[in-house]
């Protein structure tokens, strides 16, 4: 441990996922996400572990409803249009309340859309995963290392709150090679047991896995048992990076590769002259508005950058609260916006500078 | 004193929520008795189904895992992979195994999970009202066949089991029925035989078993039976559609 390996976002992904002490893996391939299968088809064997391509995101996820359901850490991986069809596992896993890890390296759509790195699945990770009052937490890296750090963290956040977890990245995370330092490993053997797990009733009553809940009070009483886990994972979980906003003018809010693409544009912007600040989100929700909230009270403008038509752009300008004006720019459909590109929109919103 | 009747240790108290004759009733308690007999219900993880059983959770008294619709399969798989030792079955109607889940239960039954299925097979949609299901006979008159069921217009009875009697992954495969008592003791044992394999750990077995519905299809329930004896019968024949260990 401690040695620093060029590897893969995808194949790091996986290789940090053994280190969570995940042994099992339930998925179906689709671009850019296929190394992360790979990679675990032969390494969750080698640490006795269970990998097994299902056939189709819909089984893989209600395989993943079954694993997490019996006790374990598991994980599954997709893109974009996989993720809609794991839709229904993960709607199921966060009713039933259990913790289980989904990785989305995105790509463009709607519907098949392309294979090119892409922010457009924001509302869908956030907000719209699918039918019912639910949310995941998401997680968003913006490097490999970070991509490793929070797949780790994603299955701690899992078992504490018994809430599925998202990690949000792109097919540029997935696809580039940095260097990366494994420096946790866990062994699924030291976990805390799960009482509530279906391993077979000995000696206690049994365990019942399930989302039905017949009577509305019921029901209603269970998502307000839901909301309440969200409520405390707003208080406690919300993370971000953020970046010169002691004299920034304008502020760039952007996650993931958009970020790091945003970082290159505010030195450009800032060895001419102009004052620009960036808060990058690292969970997107928990959102960080608070941060977004006391900025706004001293910069002139915020500016969004996604790859998509604007989506997170809604919760920055939750959070701004028509204090000051939020500007956007996207490039969509598998499109990457260039740090000159981005610098241009820096100028229009800051003016001439000399 | 010995007790020679009672409920099985694998129900629990809940009255059942079934209508008035219908043989889910039957199927639950044989299950039960099965779990009881081999001394496995500590050991047991069953996977209900969405449908008229999907409350079974709440009857079977081992450790259950609610699924989705036709996914039971799939969950089950979780369950298995993580606890090879344990016992896992799936109970599931027509419009689960046959219709949603097809690809689950194929793929399931193909992989040879080491999973017991129990599928009960009435030739309707139960829980939502008696639509048509893919199980349901020709000419058979429905909420959503209403002038009988159209070879033309929506094709013919699945044959779910002959189907899945080719895989290779399949070890047991028998369909029985619950319409008198000669065939709820042949029903027995076959559920018996497909929770032995699992223990035995030889792989996919699965008994479907032929079961009424007198609600949705508009009889009483001896009406009903006769039905099924009369009308289903002749295209769900029942019988071991395979048997790896008989050399099939």
């Amino acid at each position: 441990m401690g040695e620093k390996v060029l590897m893969k976002g995808n194949e790091a992904i996986a290789e940090a996922a053994v280190k969570a002490g995940c042994r099992y893996f339930f998925g179906y391939p689709i671009t850019p996400q296929n190394e992360i299968p790979a990679y675990l088809s032969w390494r969750l064997p080698e640490v006795g572990g269970v990998f097994l391509q299902a056939e189709s995101e819909v089984a893989a996820s209600n395989m993943v409803y079954g694993a997490a359901g019996a006790g374990a850490r598991v994980l599954t991986s997709s893109s974009s249009p996989g993720i809609s069809l794991k839709a229904e596992g993960i709607s199921y896993i966060a009713g039933a309340e259990l913790p289980a890890v989904i990785v989305n390296m995105m790509r463009g759509g709607p519907g098949l859309g392309g294979i090119q790195p892409a922010q457009s699945d924001y509302f869908q990770a956030t907000k719209g995963m699918a039918h019912g009052d639910f949310h995941l937490l998401v997680l968003a890296p913006s490097s490999v290392q970070e991509a490793v750090d929070l797949t780790i963290d994603a299955f701690a956040l899992a078992d504490k709150y018994r809430n599925p977890v998202m990690l949000l990245a792109d097919g540029m995370i997935g696809q580039m090679m940095e260097p990366v330092e494994f420096t946790r490993e866990i062994d699924p053997e030291t976990l805390p047991d799960k009482p509530w797990a279906t391993n077979g009733a000995k000696g206690r009553e049994k365990n019942i896995i399930n989302s039905l809940a017949l009577d509305p009070a019921e029901l209603e009483k269970h998502n307000l048992k839901l909301k309440a886990k969200y409520d405390q994972m707003k208080e406690e979980e919300v993370r971000f990076a953020s970046k010169g906003l002691d004299d920034a003018e304008t502020v760039i809010v952007a996650y993931g590769t958009a970020a790091r693409i945003a970082a290159s544009a505010i030195e450009l912007a800032r060895q001419v002259g102009y004052k620009v600040g960036l808060i990058r989100p690292i969970t997107l929700f928990p959102f960080p508005e608070e941060i977004i909230n006391q900025t706004a009270d001293k910069v002139a403008n915020f500016l969004t950058i996604e790859m998509s038509t604007g989506q997170m752009i809604e919760d920055v300008r939750l959070a701004v609260n028509g204090k000051k004006p939020v500007h956007f720019y996207g490039r969509t459909g598998g499109m990457i916006p260039s740090p000159e590109e981005i610098f241009e929109q820096i100028k229009i919103i800051g003016g001439a500078k000399e | 004193m010995k007790e020679v009747a009672g409920k099985p240790a694998a129900l629990t108290d809940k009255p059942f929520h079934y209508c008035p004759g219908c043989t889910h009733g039957i199927i639950h308690r044989l299950t039960a008795e099965v779990i009881d007999e081999l001394g496995i219900r500590e050991e047991t993880i069953g996977i209900a189904p969405v449908g008229c059983s999907v409350l079974a959770y709440e009857y079977f008294d081992c450790d259950m895992h609610e699924a989705s619709h036709g996914r039971a399969p799939a969950v089950a798989t979780g369950v298995k992979r993580v606890h090879p030792d344990k016992v896992v079955f799936t109970y599931q109607g027509d419009g689960d195994l046959a219709s949603i889940g097809t690809a689950e239960i194929v793929h399931a039954a193909n992989r040879g999970e080491n999973i017991t299925t129990i599928f009960v097979n009435n030739a309707i949609y139960g829980m939502t009202g008696g639509q048509m299901a893919p199980t349901t006979l020709i000419d058979q008159k429905t909420k959503t066949s209403p002038a009988g069921r159209s070879r033309e217009l929506t094709g013919s009875p699945l044959k779910i089991s002959e189907m899945l009697s080719v895989l290779d992954g399949v070890t047991y495969l028998e369909r029985v029925s619950v319409h008198d008592t000669k065939h709820i003791i042949k029903a027995k044992k076959a559920i018996k035989k497909a929770f032995e394999i699992q223990l035995a750990g030889k792989g996919f077995a699965m008994v479907e078993v032929l079961s009424t519905c007198p609600t949705n299809w508009g009889m009483t329930p001896i009406e009903a039976m006769k039905w099924l004896e009369e009308n289903m019968i002749p295209i769900y024949k029942p019988g071991v559609l395979k048997d790896i260990e008989d050399g099939e």
